[in-house]
């Protein structure tokens, strides 16, 4: 019981991590039709700058800094090199953003090198917060979730109270309507992009602490960003949210858990040995199988609902 | 002219969302008839050809074949079966040859399927089936002309052909003389009726001069509904036409 | 007035065809270095992948990012025949085991293909890229078969040689895999001129009315995937032999994302692109890695250069300049050409200069602060290093952006003194 919550509470902050990912995602993917693949860059250079930035003036400052500096690296990006080759159409855009994806981490490379940064979580957040049945739970990881959800709360303050946020939620749920707005709202696509980066860009500052600041880090949660998006419907932000809190919890759950299929066959009696054909199937152990899961389900929910949990689009 | 339908609609209805666009139509085309369908804008004229040519499922209703039942089924079966449509919005391959794009309607319904042995250059009743069509829609002469530069009248002209390449035994026209000049609308009427000798042919006009210069019947769509399908003269002697579809214009007019 | 028939090219079709085997067959000779031999080895290699690869992105409009799938399945299927075959569980010459890995590639392709291709476009590039995930994880998670982290290693010289091959010297595999590219190359090309090769392109530029003139598009779209997924295994086969090892990196996403650079820069719109995209990445990764670390990055520079400014690859560039040399009027582009040219040098000296310097200042031992570059000793700790590389890049460029606009007034009025004459 104890395990199940603190896992659960470990999944959900997981989870909220990946929406602040995946709704920017999906803004710019239902606004513009442009799929970025440079988020997860973002989301590493937030990590990258708030660790430049709290060398010098402390981790709060490198909160609120990095997602800044990231935002306006969005823009630039949008402004001289997205809007370049909109004409050319959504594979150009992707491929755009697929070749300043690879930039990134080579440039990650240049300045700060191949190996993992000490970037940690600040003082003042290490350590319990409070107990869950007799065992401490982070403070950090609260942190985490507090952040979280006052991004939620401000993301749909945003939707709902300001202009572009209208145009935004017109976007999102008829998306021929935009095709309308025509050419007339570059600004419009330039601050969304930037916000959307912005977002990428706080959840590196908050995720590089909690777990790795590395050049990897883009690689590693990229794809996973991507499954999230078509697993919750291309273009639906409630569908992101739920596909990011099931993957979140499906990915902090299967680490931990030894159970494989051998195991599920002797609960129903039938024993399964190594010299069982297909033995090293049966008997991979759920942990080791967590970085497939999210994939599995992927495949899984377009075999079987193409549209995704809350899409109405077809791809 | 044989007296077997060709295409029936019965009772076909469409909803998008809780809008409702076809509200029970019924009709019947024989074979080798040629009806055309007229009415105020919106009145869910294109919505119905793409009911009838798959490309939208129906709410509700059946919609037949040569007696075959088509419900539901994608666009391409309802080619396979001999049914065959051009668009309202030039939909034509603008990066190939004119030749090209006659030849991708003329694969198909020659059996090459999705053949992946066949050199397409050395077949030679898919080049003379092209060739052929090409000749009909007037294009010969511009066979290996990118079809995104041709003029306008000659891309619905390709519309057209790309349309018949196949030898579709029903043929669906959506507004084929659509934005033509006075010389070019009555080039296409004669190039329609000539392609479209002794097959089915249902067509959207707007233009009053080619609905009463071609077709055999009148159908008059007005809010999702056929309130008459008559002979041209009979139509244009009907008061409820004349009533809804001027009061229809009317508001059009006024919006 | 006559119509044309396709006989006239046929002429110029066999001398080209022979022309590349005439390559294939000299290429070595060029120089009796090894690294020439691994260097053409490695090309002929990334040829059909990269072919393979055009088939999807090129003539089927599928933007794909996990196109190592099929290699790399295809080079593990390889590894464990040829393993086999050493083993003398049963006989098969080593000459054609690539198509070992094709049928491999071919499988999976049936397989996964069958869920990629239910989609088009960006939801199409998303999927594959999970495909991608997927199965490169998978390969971690069953050692037995993929051999973890360090792969599975072999013999190529296996069984009883076959008209006197037995493939240890790295000359006779480097025929060997010229010999298969040369086929492969023949094959995707024959494809693109089938009824499935032409309709591709239908449902790429218009999958609307494809669908309307009797084609079911996911089934050319899957069709056209087993088919590439076929010639990728072939790929993969081959670089089993060549290397004589498989690893997980067969199947990364780091190989699927090279084969799209190598194809888009080679150009994705004409059928030799790819070809001259694989040449061109090979050259990238074996001349350029052996000069600075940072050649991923002047990789990625250039390929986000092509995607900005030359969508159409390298081979669309040359292409656009033979209707200008028909016309006789290249002579007058000589000039704008040559400012450009020297413009970019500028550019890329400047570049390479900041890239460099930054570099050796980011590095761990950078205790040394005084680098070559070029010949030059450079000081990458004193102000005059960088003022230099600075005016180096403001120079080209101002001197790049004056240099574009005469190329394109130049371009254009040529342009449209071809378009009136032809009218």
């Amino acid at each position: 019981m104890e395990f199940f919550l603190v896992q659960l509470l470990n999944g959900i902050s997981y989870g909220l991590l990946l929406f602040m990912l995946s709704s920017g995602l999906t803004i710019v993917f239902s606004l513009m039709g442009v799929l970025n693949f440079a988020h997860a860059s973002f989301y590493m250079l937030g990590a990258y700058f708030a660790y430049q930035v709290s060398t010098v003036l402390g981790f709060w400052a490198g909160l609120v800094v990095a997602p800044l500096l990231v935002g306006l690296v969005g823009m630039a990006v949008e402004r001289y090199g997205l809007r370049q080759v909109h004409k050319h159409g959504h594979v150009a855009e992707l491929l755009f953003t697929f070749g300043l994806a690879y930039l990134i981490e080579e440039a990650v490379h240049l300045i700060w090198g191949r190996s993992a940064l000490e970037y940690r979580v600040p003082p003042e957040l290490d350590g319990p917060i409070f107990q869950i049945m007799g065992s401490p739970y982070p403070m950090y990881r609260t942190f985490m979730m507090l952040v979280s959800v006052a991004m939620l709360v401000s993301i749909w303050l945003a939707l709902t109270r300001t202009r572009i946020g209208l145009v935004i939620q017109a976007a999102l749920s008829h998306p021929e309507t935009v095709e309308a707005l025509g050419h007339n709202v570059p600004r419009v696509f330039m601050l969304v992009f930037g916000g959307g980066a912005a977002l990428a860009g706080l959840a590196g500052v908050i995720g590089g602490a909690a777990f790795v600041t590395d050049p990897g880090m883009a690689v590693s949660v990229g794809p996973i960003v991507f499954v999230i998006v078509v697993v919750g419907g291309m273009g639906s932000l409630a569908g992101a949210f739920v596909a990011s809190l099931l993957i979140g919890c499906l990915q902090n759950f299967s680490i931990s858990l030894d159970w494989s299929l051998a195991g599920l066959f002797s609960w129903f009696g039938w024993m399964v040995g190594p010299d069982t054909p297909l033995w090293s199937l049966w008997n991979v152990k759920l942990s080791q199988a967590a970085p497939v899961l999210p994939y599995l389900l992927m495949v899984l929910m377009l075999i079987f609902r193409p549209k995704g949990l809350m899409g109405t689009r077809e791809g | 002219m044989n007296g077997a339908a060709a295409i029936e609609l019965l009772d076909v209805r469409k909803q998008f969302g809780a809008t409702r666009i076809i509200q029970g139509v019924n009709l019947s085309v024989r074979q080798g008839e040629r009806l055309a369908i007229i009415g105020p804008n919106g009145a869910g004229k294109s919505t119905l050809f793409n009911l009838i040519s798959g490309r939208f499922p129906l709410t509700s209703g059946r919609i037949r074949l040569n007696g075959q039942d088509i419900t539901g089924l994608p666009p391409y079966r309802i080619n396979r079966l001999g049914l065959s449509r051009s668009f309202q919005v030039t939909n034509i391959f603008h990066r190939m040859s004119v030749y090209e794009n006659i030849r991708c309607g003329v694969l198909w319904s020659l059996g090459y399927k999705y053949s992946f042995w066949h050199p397409v250059n050395r077949l030679r009743d898919v080049q003379r089936r092209a060739e052929e069509t090409m000749e009909r829609i007037g294009l010969a002469r511009r066979r290996n002309v990118q079809a995104g530069v041709l003029s306008y009248a000659e891309q619905r002209a390709l519309e057209i052909g790309i349309t018949i390449a196949g030898g579709a035994e029903v043929i669906l026209l959506d507004e084929p003389t659509a934005g033509m000049s006075r010389t070019e609308t009555a080039q296409a009427v004669e190039l329609i009726r000539t392609v479209t000798e002794g097959k089915t042919l249902i067509m959207v006009e707007h233009d009053m001069g080619v609905v009463f210069g071609l077709a055999d019947r009148i159908s008059v769509l007005v809010y999702g509904e056929v309130i008459a399908t008559d002979t041209p003269e009979a139509v244009r002697a009907n008061p409820a036409v004349q009533e809804a579809y001027l009061g229809g214009m009317h508001k059009e007019a006024a919006a | 007035m006559s119509t044309l028939r396709y006989r006239p090219l046929d002429l110029g079709r066999w001398i080209v065809w022979g022309a590349t085997a005439l390559l294939f067959a000299l290429a070595p000779l060029m120089s009796d270095a090894s690294f020439v031999l691994t260097l053409l080895s490695q090309m002929g290699i990334l040829i059909i992948f990269a072919l393979s690869y055009n088939m999807l992105l090129g003539q089927g409009g599928m933007l794909s990012f996990g196109h190592a799938v099929y290699s790399g399945l295809g080079a593990y299927f390889t590894v464990h025949a040829l393993n086999l075959v050493g083993k003398g569980a049963f006989w098969f010459p080593v000459t054609l085991l690539p198509l070992v890995g094709g049928l491999a590639g071919l499988a999976f392709g049936l397989i996964f293909g069958y869920v990629t291709t239910k989609k088009s476009g960006t939801t199409f590039a998303m999927i594959s890229l999970g495909i991608g995930e997927m199965v490169y994880a998978c390969v971690l998670m069953f050692p037995a078969f993929f051999g973890g982290e360090g792969g599975i290693s072999t013999n190529r010289v296996v069984g009883e040689p076959v008209l006197g091959l037995t493939y240890g010297p790295a000359l006779q595999v480097y025929y060997l895999i010229a010999a298969w590219a040369f086929v492969s190359m023949a094959a995707m090309f024959a494809l693109t001129q089938t009824p499935l090769g032409r309709m591709a392109n239908a449902v790429r530029d218009n999958p609307e009315r494809a669908e309307f003139v009797g084609y079911n598009t996911q089934r050319v779209r899957y069709l056209q995937m087993c088919l590439s997924a076929f010639f990728a295994g072939v790929a993969g086969g081959l670089s089993c032999i060549n290397y004589e090892i498989v690893s997980a990196e067969n199947v990364s996403a780091l190989r699927s994302g090279g084969v799209l650079i190598a194809t888009f820069i080679g150009g994705v719109g004409l059928f030799f692109g790819p070809i001259l995209g694989a040449i061109v990445f090979t050259l990238f990764a074996i001349a350029l890695s052996g000069f600075t670390k940072a050649w991923l990055l002047y990789l990625g520079l250039f390929f986000l250069a092509m995607v900005l400014y030359a969508p159409g690859g390298l081979a669309w560039l040359i292409a656009i300049q033979i209707p200008v040399l028909r016309a006789r009027r290249f002579s007058e582009l000589l000039w704008p050409y040559a400012l450009a040219l020297a413009a970019g040098l500028m550019l890329l000296c400047g570049l390479i200069g900041a890239v460099e310097m930054i570099y050796h200042l980011s590095l761990e031992s950078a205790e040394e602060s005084v680098i070559a570059l070029a010949g030059l000793e450079v000081d990458v700790r004193a102000l005059p290093s960088w003022l230099a590389v600075g005016a180096l890049l403001a120079a080209g460029g101002v001197a790049m952006r004056h240099a574009s606009r005469f190329v394109s007034a130049r371009w254009h009025a040529i342009q449209q003194d071809i378009q009136r004459g032809a009218a």
